[in-house]
């Protein structure tokens, strides 16, 4: 190919280019934000301050959502207070104090690699290893330690790079006052980057609401009565009502609106929070002092 | 090196005593000053070891195992998944194993029959027919995506479409099923006059909505990170527009697009509530994407409420969670050593 002038007949290739790439574009945002219309329209009707605050009732076909709510919030949550601390650790070992070697090329292999394990393959682990082994039985406790290992890979990647990025002469200049690296880890770095590492751990949150798989055999149950008064007891979770209304029951047609009004409230729980957490991270880096 | 062991009274004292003491001791004993008319002794340098603190080893200790816990986690989901699977090969309470042959070539999947059938190749199908046909078109359209958002559209589009794209990548997966099952389904099944609308096409179609905000994503990422030089010396040879993203920035990126195509890949294959939803469930080898399938994460799904803990079917299903593991784990590694080699080649 000769780069020399650009020709009639190349320029219009050029824009036929440009115009397929953009149709691709178009075509993809178009068929997406179609589904969440799709959604939001048809969920709209059902959703109401009683769908929110009330028990189902008739099998399932009447009443409200709130245990659902409720299971997920606790799920999400009680996932936070295993992948927070655990996670947060984790990266702070590989910021500030893994020297290259083949521990920690392990350590980023293995936390990469879970990353990719799918989903229903946690459910697996956690039913072998804390419902069956722990004898926590399937309960909100269960369901919590499952997810919060899920989402953990999450929160490690993300809480590494807020931490990588606050700069080394916040390090430095601790340590060359006579800072231990503790000292420096606890008083400089970590103020610096928790923003960054918290915002990650949301995004982590609302994966942790979305996800179904890995709660249908640790914790989620079809119906129950009253909400939860132990960690040991089941849960109903928004994904699995969904799924038991359209996928499982025997009144599938009847029970759409129900169906496409949990979707919604989910869906609102879900974007709601990655959106929280984007914009925090749009505003964190504008507002970004170094 | 040299005057230090010449010198080892000096090179002793250097260790220890602080800058002040030493002055002195220099002035006291000349033997350790260099004789006039020589360069000045080069003093060697001697790393300071501080005491740690109880609280610095604490804490050192503590992220230490953090991050070995976090390692491990992957070591003991593998222990447990090929522990429980190992029972079904192996067999137990007097019942023969079942041979890897049947398990692997086998389509005949009975796990409650008596005797049950415990053949995993129609799920194997099932999961591989929808994988594929999704990243046909997710591959594309994510990629697509990609080369509109890094390359074409100006900076306050991307400003905000690229954060839409990622927010789209959260939707969770159970909601994507239920339109496929309330919309796409009835759709395909009154359009192309099929018997169910619940069969391969509609997984995939739905996978591909899943997927591509992931390869998209990823495909951005890597398409940015092309260095701008390479792209203004094609500019400044004269091509066009798309003449230097197709034979400049994506032939430098493809590393990292064939990572993004591969991530988008493992996350369908992974996929449980789409499939479980849309792809009808029956469990034999599709011979069009009409069909209806089976695979292997809804199988998982739909069967192991209803198995006992510790028996023939949980095994089989551990056995199909471990293929599943190996699977997505082999695509991983495909895609960290591909993203490795492209950030080591600039």
């Amino acid at each position: 190919m000769i780069f020399g002038y650009a020709t009639a007949a190349r320029k219009r290739r050029d824009a036929l280019a440009m115009w397929v790439v953009r149709a691709m574009a178009g075509l993809t945002l178009a068929t997406m934000a179609l589904v969440l219309i799709y959604v939001a329209v048809n969920g709209l009707s059902a959703v109401s301050w009683d769908f929110l605050s009330q028990f189902p009732r008739d099998g399932l076909t009447k009443g409200g959502i709130w245990p659902a709510v409720f299971g997920t919030l606790g799920l999400a949550l009680g996932s936070m207070c295993v992948s927070i601390p655990l996670g947060f650790g984790a990266a702070i070992y590989l910021a500030e104090y893994a020297k290259p070697g083949p521990l920690v090329t392990g350590i980023r292999l293995g936390v990469a690699n879970l990353a990719g394990v799918p989903s229903v393959v946690f459910g697996l682990f956690g039913l072998s290893l804390f419902v069956a082994l722990f004898g926590f039985g399937r309960s909100l406790l269960s369901g919590c330690l499952t997810l919060g290992l899920l989402t953990l890979p999450t929160v490690v990647a993300a809480a590494e790079e807020s931490l990588r990025q606050t700069p080394a002469s916040f390090r430095e200049a601790a340590l060359a006052l006579g800072a231990n690296r503790w000292q420096a880890i606890r008083q400089v770095i970590l103020p610096a980057a928790l923003p960054g590492m918290l915002t990650g751990a949301i995004l982590a949150l609302g994966r942790a609401a979305g996800e179904t798989a890995p709660i249908i055999f640790t914790a989620a149950t079809a119906f129950s009565p009253a909400l939860p008064d132990t960690v040991f007891a089941e849960v109903m979770a928004l994904p699995t009502h969904i799924y038991n209304l359209a996928a499982n029951g025997s009144r599938i047609a009847e029970t759409r609106p129900q169906q496409f009004g949990t979707s919604l409230v989910l869906l609102a729980l879900v974007l709601g929070l990655s959106l929280a957490a984007t914009i925090i991270r749009a505003k964190l880096r504008r507002g970004r002092k170094w | 090196m040299t005057a230090d062991a010449a010198k080892p009274e000096a090179s002793r004292r250097d260790v220890e005593p602080p800058a002040a003491e030493r002055t002195t001791q220099a002035v006291a004993e000349p033997a350790s000053v260099a004789p006039a008319g020589q360069p000045p002794v080069e003093r060697p340098f001697v790393a300071l070891r501080p005491r740690l603190s109880p609280a610095e080893k604490g804490s050192r200790l503590f992220f230490l195992v953090c991050a070995v816990a976090a390692m491990g986690q992957m070591l003991l989901i593998m222990v447990f998944l090929f522990g429980e699977a190992a029972g079904l090969f192996l067999g137990q309470d007097g019942q023969p194993g079942v041979s890897l042959r049947d398990f692997f070539l086998s389509e005949d999947w009975y796990p409650t029959y008596d005797p049950p059938a415990f053949g995993a190749l129609a799920l194997l199908a099932g999961s591989l027919s929808v994988t594929v046909c999704s990243t046909l078109l997710a591959g594309p359209l994510g990629l697509g995506l990609a080369v509109y958002l890094a390359c074409v559209a100006g900076p306050r589009t991307r400003e905000w479409v690229k954060p839409a794209v990622e927010l789209l990548a959260a939707v969770p997966s159970v909601v994507l099923g239920l339109v496929g099952m309330a919309a796409v389904a009835p759709f395909l099944q009154n359009v192309l006059n099929l018997p169910t609308g619940l069969n391969v096409l509609n997984a995939s179609l739905i996978l591909t909505i899943m997927a591509t905000p992931t390869v998209a994503s990823l495909g951005e990422d890597a398409l940015t990170a092309v260095p701008k030089d390479i792209q203004d010396a094609s500019y400044a040879l004269g091509a066009t527009r798309w003449e230097t993203i197709w034979k400049v920035t994506v032939p430098a990126a493809l590393g990292g697009l064939s990572t993004a195509v591969i991530l988008g890949l493992g996350r369908s294959l992974g996929e449980t509530l789409v499939v479980l939803m849309v792809a009808g469930g029956a469990a034999h080898i599709p011979l069009s994407v009409f069909d209806s399938v089976r695979p292997l994460t809804s199988t998982l799904a739909a069967e192991m409420g209803e198995t006992a803990i510790g028996g023939r079917h949980y095994q089989a299903l551990f056995a199909l969670g471990a293929l599943l593991f190996v699977m997505t784990l082999a695509f991983n590694l495909l895609a960290w050593r591909l993203s490795r080699r492209w950030r080591s080649g600039r």
